[in-house]
């Protein structure tokens, strides 16, 4: 494994991601269209409602359910997942290079990440 | 407005954003915003919310091209990628607790700053240096990308000027829901004399990660709703698709132009409505 493989690697990954995570909106999306299109919508004031879209257990509850904004929401949470698991994949390939002082950093970076979204579960 | 409606004059604007952000270089979320907020006359929180999002979906998807060309430097990046996150988490908190109107009124000078860019950039190398200085040769940073055929190795300067620059480029990405891919490139271009191409290619890899990290906090807060980040998302997407396929032939002089007299306009509304609190 050297830094080149490894970064085709994590390239790859991101775009499967990617690819993967707006599939997931666009289903959502076409589901709360189809079920919503006629509904008045607002968004001048903040309202921070709906704790079943504000952590990742409820948003995984409601996708489960094929409720149309849980999918979409279901959708970002694997977008967001995906620089994640790109820090994750940089620790393990650094560990296999033997290369002690990045695979320390990686974990630094993905242990900051973790402290992040602990407050969404 | 009916939930179609809306969903069409937002999947419409983010895909024109994400075009323009890809052709020139400066990325979408910068526009977002305000077009959000000014046009739509959506919450701010609302809208960071949405152009956070969009952000993470721009740099994960370009950045399986870039890495191919064998352009970003991966130790600096997750080397860079500890200032960038704490100050993530630093901005995404500030932006629980600073006021909507003051969050308008700072985004606007960010866009400020964007539209100065556009319109004057200067699209050169800095001078990049082939010795590393002592840390950076410490810390094994040098590396090579190809020019004009060869492999042309360079060398990483300035460390802790670059880590202090870019733990302010986090904090703003996280208090604004914008990439601040400028001022990464500031970080690593300028002072850390990382040639241009590399630096514009590793703060692209970075974005998405400095944005994972506010995103939790964002969620957490409800600042990500899902019946506007999904059109969000995906028109950017596909913008920013549509930018990089017709790249090559653009005419991109005139449409930077263009671009930053948008900029400058929606900063000059932004700061305006902040300070008279309308925002």
């Amino acid at each position: 494994m050297d830094d080149r493989r490894l970064e085709t690697m994590i390239g790859n990954l991101l775009r499967i991601g990617v690819l993967l995570a707006a599939a997931t909106v666009f289903l959502g999306g076409s589901l709360y269209l189809a079920r919503h299109s006629t509904d008045r919508v607002r968004y001048q004031h903040f309202t921070a409602g709906g704790a079943s879209m504000q952590s990742v257990g409820g948003v995984v509850k409601a996708a489960t359910l094929f409720n149309s904004t849980g999918l979409i929401q279901f959708g970002l949470l694997l977008l967001i997942a995906t620089p994640v698991a790109r820090v994750a994949l940089a620790v393990v390939g650094f560990a296999l290079e033997k290369d002690r002082l990045y695979a320390v950093i990686s974990f630094i970076v993905l242990l900051i990440l973790a402290f992040s979204l602990i407050r969404a579960f | 407005m009916t939930a179609l409606t809306f969903t069409s004059i937002v999947l419409v604007l983010s895909a024109v954003a994400g075009f323009l952000g890809s052709l020139t270089g400066l990325g979408g979320g910068v526009v977002i915003v305000p077009a959000l907020a000014l046009v739509l006359g959506v919450d701010v929180k609302y809208a960071i919310g949405a152009s956070l999002v969009s952000v993470i979906a721009t740099s994960s998807g370009a950045a399986a091209a870039y890495v191919r060309e064998g352009f970003s430097n991966i130790r600096v990046g997750m080397l860079l990628e500890i200032a960038t996150t704490l100050g993530a988490i630093v901005g995404a908190i500030l932006a629980v607790h600073i006021s909507t109107h003051a969050i308008a009124i700072i985004f606007g000078l960010a866009l400020l700053q964007a539209a100065y860019q556009s319109l004057f950039k200067p699209e050169h190398d800095t001078g990049s240096v082939v010795e590393s200085d002592p840390l950076g040769t410490r810390l094994r940073l040098g590396g090579t990308y190809p020019l004009a055929g060869k492999s042309q190795s360079y060398g990483v300067r300035n460390v802790p000027a670059g880590f202090g620059i870019m733990f302010g480029a986090g904090t703003l990405s996280g208090l604004l829901g914008i990439g601040s891919g400028a001022l990464k490139v500031i970080a690593m271009d300028r002072a850390m004399r990382i040639p241009f191409k590399v630096s514009t290619t590793t703060s692209n890899f970075m974005i998405g990660v400095t944005a994972a990290a506010s995103a939790g906090v964002y969620l957490n807060r409800g600042y990500i709703d899902p019946r506007i980040a999904m059109p969000v998302m995906l028109g950017v997407l596909a913008g920013a698709f549509l930018g990089t396929r017709v790249l090559v032939h653009a005419e991109v002089r005139t449409l930077r132009i263009l671009f930053g007299v948008v900029v400058l306009a929606l900063a000059i509304e932004m700061i305006v409505n902040g300070c008279m609190g309308k925002i």
